[in-house]
């Protein structure tokens, strides 16, 4: 029932205004595949083109073997659950279920057996019989869900799903949203601007900007070796510093530009040569000591207690901002206008050239197929 | 949705278009033609000469300007307070006010007219009354101040629901802003509440100026010396003193022009006013108490009694004993009976059948229209829209005239008939039917559509299973005050009426005529009791309270 998606050389215009350039991308049989970017970067408009509801102005679409471009949307056997939940407000929760299955000519039996598999299984079966304006925007989306998956589509497509609900509703709902997934096995793409909430789910995730994918790894690869600056900004916090690369003995250092220097390894071999780069360094990555000696000196402006941890807001000699996270200590808060020494993470830290466009150390996966 | 493909939608645009020349362009046509044209097929701007270089016929124009624009201003005057009124504060009996309100506005306006000759006229009650208890003599109901009176009772309503609306929009937070910088009471309601709504009150008075402008009934009942440009343009064509039918199509002409003015005047000056309200906290509806609250029920009842009077008055009348036009004491049934021997039943038949199948043609219209300009948006469909406005600033008879020029003859030859009659009921209302229509697919949200066909549906079943039945509500409730408008029409169908379909409005208003005023009574008892059953009706399918699509 489920399919493997390739996508080969997509294009999308409005009129002369090209929104998605050239985009590939190939997502597994089974796989929990997120959409991930800023509003406006051309991911709800690709995953409406995978739907149909979007022309293609080029580039081919294959679920598995089929070419489906040309395919009318009611055609090409996918689940959608959208971001208003689109339930049909005139019909109860089991005819909403049903509405898929009896479109698609699924025998008499197996239409009320099958909705009532998912409906159990989504945990609405005790409001089966309810109007849909006396559900929770919860218990909608469980609906949506589960109309979507009871045709067995060959493909789940999720636009934004959660995104209408509250805060603590949405962890709820993202914990189901992966079991659910997870039991069925069905190919899922799922568009979010939320990236917690692209972490917390996805197998892989495809970072865009601009109707370009940045990046497609799972959430561990992207959060710790970015591809580039972009997405290192986008997933996570981080602190970017200019600094230089020295090589010396074969060694490679990184200088900021206060003057600290620390050794760097992992260098990628034709990166390494005596040039300025980028440093990308995540809140977390700056090692807070009161009493050392060495390292970046900086001055505390303000600082935030949020009880697991501490933010600090420093500025540094060279005058750069950055934000500090340390776990909370249980002795006193550092006082807004004291000195500090920084160092740093190393091994954890991203370097990236100076125009921020590719990482320069190893260990960076990215499974853009080249183009 | 997928590609721009000639889809069978377009084929629907096409026949709406074709459909849209017929009925509207053509007719519309036929009567600029015979504006200019004359019987001898020479060209000419005689007519217009005649109508502007005689002040016995440009007389009539100022006078409906005058009444118009008086009416207009009586409506806003007395209706905002008691919008304001209704809608900020907690009146007893607030479901009340509302009803009769309505009732009031959805009445035929010559009923009222007739009412209040019966009530104010030389031998009407309460004139009688003045004059035997205080010796003093009330001026005359006939005239300008007789159809200011009648016209403004009828349409204050129409401000009252416009403004209701707008009021209860207004967000609560901006009312407390305005308290806080310290702007309250009067000086609050002119600076923020009355500038907040003004693109309301600017609709209202539109809406106002149009059926004031184009009633016909009120001032041939009223009138007297005191001729309107529709009672003019009416006599003209179908006059006692011989019919000018290319001088009527002049006068048409003019009539479109004058309407199709103002119609874009208001525009200009509402889009000046170029913000929209929509209130996440409504204000909450304070008590009336003390003697202000005092007054202002004092206010919004004295106001809804007076405009009721004239219903409950007919109704009255139609159980009084009468012979011809002089009621004598005591009552009976014989008003009912003199009814069913005018024709009581095939005018009721007439009403029903021509009624609801104007009705059908106004809905399968407005919401395949709809359909097309929402969800097809496209530069052919957005002329439908356009061309679909066209009978808002066509009065009645103007709509009349021109369906009798464009079919009356051969080979439609379509004079006198049923169809003819459908025609102008179902033009006259359609304009109405696809706003309510286009707004309330507005805010069904496309994936819900998108939702059917990842489904599974086809595009027609989408059409057929999801979009019309979430349209249903707003269609419903609209095609019911349709129905109404349709049931009181005047205007158009004097003009197109025949022997054989007449409906219950005609009939009451040639028992008027004719001086039979208990025949007359007994007709219109029965309209208002129609018209107050389908508004009942309205009021128990539509689900707000007091929110009315007109």
């Amino acid at each position: 029932m489920s399919n493997n998606i390739s996508i080969r050389k997509a294009v999308k215009k409005y009129g002369e205004n090209v929104v998605i350039p050239d985009l590939s991308v190939e997502i597994k049989e089974g796989e929990f595949f997120t959409l991930l970017g800023p509003s406006g970067c051309g991911k709800t408009t690709l995953l409406r083109m995978i739907a149909g509801f979007n022309s293609i102005e080029g580039g081919d679409f294959y679920f598995g073997d089929k070419r489906i471009n040309d395919l009318d949307p009611s055609k090409r056997n996918i689940g959608m659950v959208f971001q208003n939940y689109a339930i049909f407000p005139h019909y109860t929760v089991r005819k909403n279920v049903e509405f898929g299955l009896k479109n698609k000519k699924f025998p008499k039996e197996k239409i009320k057996e099958q909705s009532e598999k998912f409906m159990k299984l989504m945990q609405i079966d005790q409001y089966a019989d309810r109007m849909p304006e006396r559900l929770s925007g919860g218990q909608q989306q469980r609906v949506a869900l589960a109309r979507a998956l009871c045709i067995e589509p060959d493909v789940l497509l999720m636009d934004e799903p959660l995104s209408n609900l509250d805060a603590k509703l949405r962890v709820e709902m993202r914990t189901v949203i992966k079991n659910i997934q997870h039991n069925v096995g069905i190919t899922t793409v799922y568009v979010t601007h939320d990236q917690e909430e692209a972490m917390a789910v996805s197998d892989r995730i495809a970072v865009m900007n601009a109707g370009v994918i940045q990046q497609i790894g799972t959430p561990k690869a992207i959060y710790q070796r970015p591809a580039n600056l972009f997405v290192s900004t986008f997933i996570g916090r981080s602190n970017i510093l200019n600094g230089t690369l020295q090589v010396e003995n074969g060694k490679t250092f990184i200088v900021t530009k206060s003057g600290y220097r620390a050794e760097i390894k992992g260098v990628r071999e034709e990166h390494r040569k005596n040039q300025n780069v980028v440093l990308s360094i995540r809140p977390e990555e700056f090692l807070l000591d009161r009493d050392a000696t060495q390292g970046i000196e900086a001055v505390v402006d303000d600082c935030v207690f949020l009880g697991l941890n501490t933010h600090y807001f420093v500025h540094l000699t060279s005058g750069e901002e950055v934000e500090i996270i340390q776990e909370s200590s249980i002795d006193s808060i550092i006082e807004p206008g004291s000195k500090i020494m920084l160092t740093l993470n190393t091994e954890k830290v991203n370097v990236f050239t100076e125009d921020g466009s590719e990482n320069i150390l190893t260990g960076v996966h990215n499974d853009r197929p080249e183009d | 949705m997928v590609k721009k493909r000639f889809d069978g939608w377009f084929i629907v645009s096409i026949v709406m278009l074709l459909l849209f020349i017929a009925v509207l362009i053509y007719p519309m046509f036929g009567i600029i033609k015979q504006s200019v044209i004359m019987p001898d097929g020479s060209f000419s701007w005689s007519q217009f000469q005649k109508f502007f270089g005689q002040s016995y016929y440009s007389k009539t124009i100022v006078n409906s300007f005058k009444i118009t624009f008086f009416v207009t201003f009586m409506t806003l005057l007395i209706g905002i307070p008691f919008a304001y009124f209704y809608a900020f504060y907690r009146l007893k009996g607030a479901k009340i006010l509302f009803v009769i309100s309505i009732l009031c506005c959805m009445s035929a306006p010559f009923l009222g007219a007739y009412s209040w000759v019966m009530l104010l006229g030389r031998a009407g009650v309460i004139t009688k009354f003045f004059k035997s208890a205080f010796g003093i003599r009330l001026p005359s109901i006939y005239g300008f101040g007789g159809i200011a009176l009648s016209q403004t009772l009828k349409f204050f309503p129409l401000v009252f629901i416009y403004m209701n609306g707008a009021f209860k929009s207004i967000d609560n937070t901006l009312m407390e802003a305005s308290s806080n910088m310290g702007c309250v009471g009067v000086k609050r309601l002119f600076n923020i509440v009355l500038n907040l709504t003004m693109p309301t009150i600017l609709a209202a008075s539109l809406m106002v100026f149009m059926q004031a402008f184009a009633d016909f009934g009120t001032p041939t009942v009223l009138g007297e010396g005191f001729k309107t440009f529709p009672v003019l343009l009416y006599n003209e064509y179908l006059g006692e003193n011989g019919s000018d039918y290319n001088f009527a199509a002049a006068l048409a002409v003019i009539a479109v022009i004058v309407t199709a003015v103002i119609f874009f005047l208001q525009k200009w000056a509402t889009s000046r006013f170029k913000f929209s309200i929509n209130a996440l906290h409504p204000v909450e509806k304070k008590p009336a108490k003390g003697f202000g609250g005092f007054l202002m029920h004092l206010y919004c009842y004295l106001l809804c009694a007076i405009a009721f009077l004239p219903q409950i008055y007919i109704i009255y009348l139609s159980f009084r004993k009468c012979r011809g036009a002089v009621f004598s004491p005591g009552f009976s049934l014989g008003n009912y009976q003199q009814a069913i021997k005018k024709k009581l039943w095939m005018a009721s038949k007439n009403t029903v059948v021509m009624g609801v199948l104007a009705l059908l043609i106004i809905i399968v219209i407005a919401v395949i229209l709809a359909y097309l300009v929402v969800r097809r948006s496209s530069a052919l469909n957005h002329t439908l829209d356009t061309i679909s406005m066209l009978p808002y600033i066509m009065p009645g008879a103007v709509i009349g005239i021109a369906l009798l020029i464009a079919y009356g003859a051969k080979p439609f030859a379509l004079t006198g008939t049923m169809t003819i009659m459908i025609m102008s009921f179902a033009i006259r209302r359609m304009p109405y039917t696809i706003r309510s229509a286009t707004a309330t697919l507005m805010q069904i949200p496309i994936s819900i559509e998108e939702a059917a066909v990842s489904l599974g549906a086809s595009k027609l079943k989408t059409f057929t299973k999801i979009t019309v039945p979430m349209m249903s509500n707003g269609i419903i409730s609209g095609a019911i005050l349709s129905w109404v408008a349709i049931v009181t029409e005047l205007s158009s169908s004097v003009i197109l009426y025949s022997n054989k379909t007449a409906t219950l409005t005609m009939q009451a208003y040639i028992y008027i005529g004719r001086g039979e005023y208990g025949t007359a009574a007994a007709f219109a008892a029965i309209l208002t009791v129609i018209t107050a059953i389908s508004l009942f009706l309205y009021m128990a399918i539509s689900k707000s309270e007091d929110d009315i699509q007109l």
